[in-house]
């Protein structure tokens, strides 16, 4: 156990350990919200309105004298459940349609592939506000322009990926042991490309994270009273006041996650950490096993300047 | 059942270029394999050995083209739809690759891969599978069989991993093995045991197999028959024994001349002169005829058909002239 953790850390490097130890705190304290919360996320004291740290409330309140603390707490479940369905419906579509793809090759592949650079070339954060302003706001209709949005960004990822295992020896010697296109490709191939799919999807976790943010902070998704990093940046009333502590603390919040999963997700799928970062001295081997990731390539610029 | 295992007919490839003209790689191959006999398919780069094993496994590259027959017990294998394709796969014919370490998924281990067709094709239970897959490597001659399933390919040799391969086959059990050149990328010294061992293997069990080889004389110790190869062709077709003795063609007659031996001191050894070329490089004559030393003019015009010689088949328009019938006993093979 000890062996396998060590083996795990040496892997990820020291940034990739530290973001994942960091993620692994957020998410915690968001399952735990209700137990670790000082305080309910929305009960309002107009008389802390505006009150720093002090020992009530331990990183003062906002304008309406709700506890910052408790409703950070809260707001990283919505803040985080959100980019989880984001993902995780993207995933879902992305993956079975790149390794059919990446499969049949041919037309199949060529239609695929040309639809998910149509997709690509729509910004996210678009199609999201034309979803919100046909539907309505809300965090529903968000999550899911930016499912479909997504997709393209992890699935040319997986397509790429499984194109290279796909002309490997071994996918031909499967076919003659009488395996098909299922079993080779869930059982075979995804397996193989799985740390460049999980490293590329927890960098996707990011930017879905920060889009959601963004229309959150535009009131297109989740809404006021619910306790959302977002929603939180975009108390632009305690900024006018002279308050910065109740903007500035969800948007650090924001940043760090961000960061972390994009640490992580470069890390898992085996690429180098920036020089700047690599010890001098290299302890262990870090090599990754042979899966032949591929780089993340690329990243999308879905990330209009809306936050801060 | 009755009738061959294997039968080719005609088998042509074609592959697609770039410039539009289809290259012929394989031409009208015809070859019968009868239950448990073991056929040597024998020849030089590019002669289309490969190509021969992939058209049977139907594992031809996207831009070929097969015409002719194959049929295996019968069934046409050209025209097997998915799950038909699969179960012939699955129990039908096994392959022997030349790379293990390249035709083995190097992130599973190794009691995966050799369970895996069990469990998932034939619902074998998981238990007993993997107990039969320690039986079958105690078998090829791989000690510790229960510690090497929890390795990993990279943590053995290649000459144990051609014998996890080689299990891997026999664990399917199938009515045919495709051994393509399984010793190449051995030492001489495994060769020649991993060898063996697929030999007595595969005649205890009574499978067919047709055994690839550049090596003329492992294909005459191993099979009973051997095919002879060159540009896409076979240049001759007889068994082990007579071939032995006496080469018909010119080219299988080079080939046996240009072994070193033993008992023999030499400069240099005998080569046959030029290069070989693919059956898209061959003129409208014989193949072999620019690098033959018995070529006549009339062989550069008119290709030669394979004709009976010595008990076996023959490509060359002169081998009466230049191999004359031995005297009785043996003529009527």
């Amino acid at each position: 156990m000890r062996e396998k953790l060590r083996t795990t850390t040496g892997r990820l490097g020291l940034a990739g350990t530290a973001s994942a130890v960091f993620l692994l705190v957020v998410l915690l304290i968001a399952l735990a919200a209700p137990l670790l919360a000082p305080a309910d996320p929305n009960r309002q004291s107009l008389l802390d309105a505006y009150t720093g740290p002090s020992a009530a409330h331990l990183l003062g309140a906002d304008g309406i004298g709700r506890d910052i603390l408790s409703r950070l707490m809260f707001g990283a479940r919505t803040s985080l459940l959100g980019p989880a369905l984001v993902v995780g419906v993207s995933l879902l579509v992305g993956i079975p349609l790149a390794l059919l793809a990446s499969w049949y090759g041919g037309w199949v592949d060529a239609v695929v592939a040309r639809v998910f650079d149509l997709i690509y070339a729509l910004p996210g954060l678009l199609l999201a506000v034309l979803t919100v302003a046909l539907f309505g706001p809300g965090l529903t209709p968000a999550v899911a322009a930016l499912s479909i949005a997504y997709v393209p960004f992890l699935a040319r990822i997986v397509r790429a990926a499984a194109r290279q295992q796909r002309v490997s020896p071994y996918v031909d010697a499967l076919s003659v042991q009488g395996f098909g296109v299922l079993r080779i490709s869930v059982g075979h191939v995804l397996r193989n490309i799985a740390p460049t799919v999980v490293g590329q999807a927890a960098i996707a976790f990011g930017y879905a994270l920060l889009d959601l943010a963004s229309l959150s902070y535009l009131g297109l998704a989740v809404q006021a009273p619910t306790p959302d990093w977002g929603v939180m940046v975009s108390d632009t009333d305690a900024l006018l006041k002279g308050y910065w502590l109740p903007v500035i603390a969800p948007g650090v919040l924001i940043v760090l996650t961000v960061l972390a999963l994009t640490v992580l997700g470069a890390r898992i799928s085996g690429e180098k950490p920036p020089r700047y970062l690599r010890r001098a001295k290299r302890t262990g081997d870090r090599r990754v096993p042979n899966t032949a990731p591929v780089g993340t390539p690329n990243q999308k610029e879905t990330t209009v300047g809306a936050v801060g | 059942m009755s009738g061959p295992l294997l039968e080719l007919s005609g088998l042509t490839v074609d592959i697609a270029t770039e410039d539009g003209a289809p290259r012929t790689l394989l031409d009208g191959i015809d070859l019968t394999l009868a239950r448990g006999e073991a056929l040597g398919l024998v020849g030089e780069s590019g002669s289309g050995k490969s190509m021969t094993v992939r058209a049977i496994t139907r594992l031809l590259p996207a831009a070929a083209r097969a015409s002719g027959t194959i049929r295996f017990e019968g069934a046409d294998v050209g025209a097997m739809d998915g799950s038909a394709l699969r179960a012939y796969r699955d129990g039908g014919v096994g392959l022997v690759f030349q790379d293990p370490r390249a035709h083995i998924n190097p992130t599973r281990r190794i009691g995966a891969f050799l369970i895996e067709a069990l469990v998932r094709n034939r619902k074998v239970p998981r238990r007993e599978a993997l107990a039969r897959a320690a039986a079958v490597l105690a078998e090829v001659g791989i000690d510790d069989p229960a510690r090497r399933l929890r390795q990993y390919p990279h943590e053995i040799s290649g000459g144990m991993l051609q014998r996890v391969m080689i299990a891997s086959v026999l664990l399917a059990e199938p009515r045919l093995i495709l051994a393509d050149e399984p010793t190449t990328a051995l030492d001489v010294t495994i060769q020649q045991e991993v060898v063996a061992i697929l030999d007595r293997l595969r005649r205890e069990r009574g499978m067919g197999m047709v055994f690839i080889t550049h090596d003329l004389d492992l294909a005459l110790a191993v099979c009973g028959r051997v095919a002879v190869m060159y540009a896409g062709r076979i240049v001759e077709l007889r068994s082990a024994d007579t071939l032995h003795e006496r080469a018909a063609h010119p080219y299988t007659a080079g080939l046996l001349g240009s072994r070193p031996a033993i008992d023999r001191r030499a400069e240099r050894l005998a080569a046959i002169p030029g290069r070989p070329v693919s059956a898209f490089e061959s003129g409208q004559g014989c193949a072999f005829a620019p690098r033959c030393a018995h070529a006549r003019p009339a062989c550069e015009q008119r290709p030669p058909e394979l004709t009976e010689f010595d008990g076996g088949l023959v490509r060359c328009a002169r081998v009466t002239e230049i191999r004359p019938a031995r005297p009785s006993k043996e003529a009527s093979v």
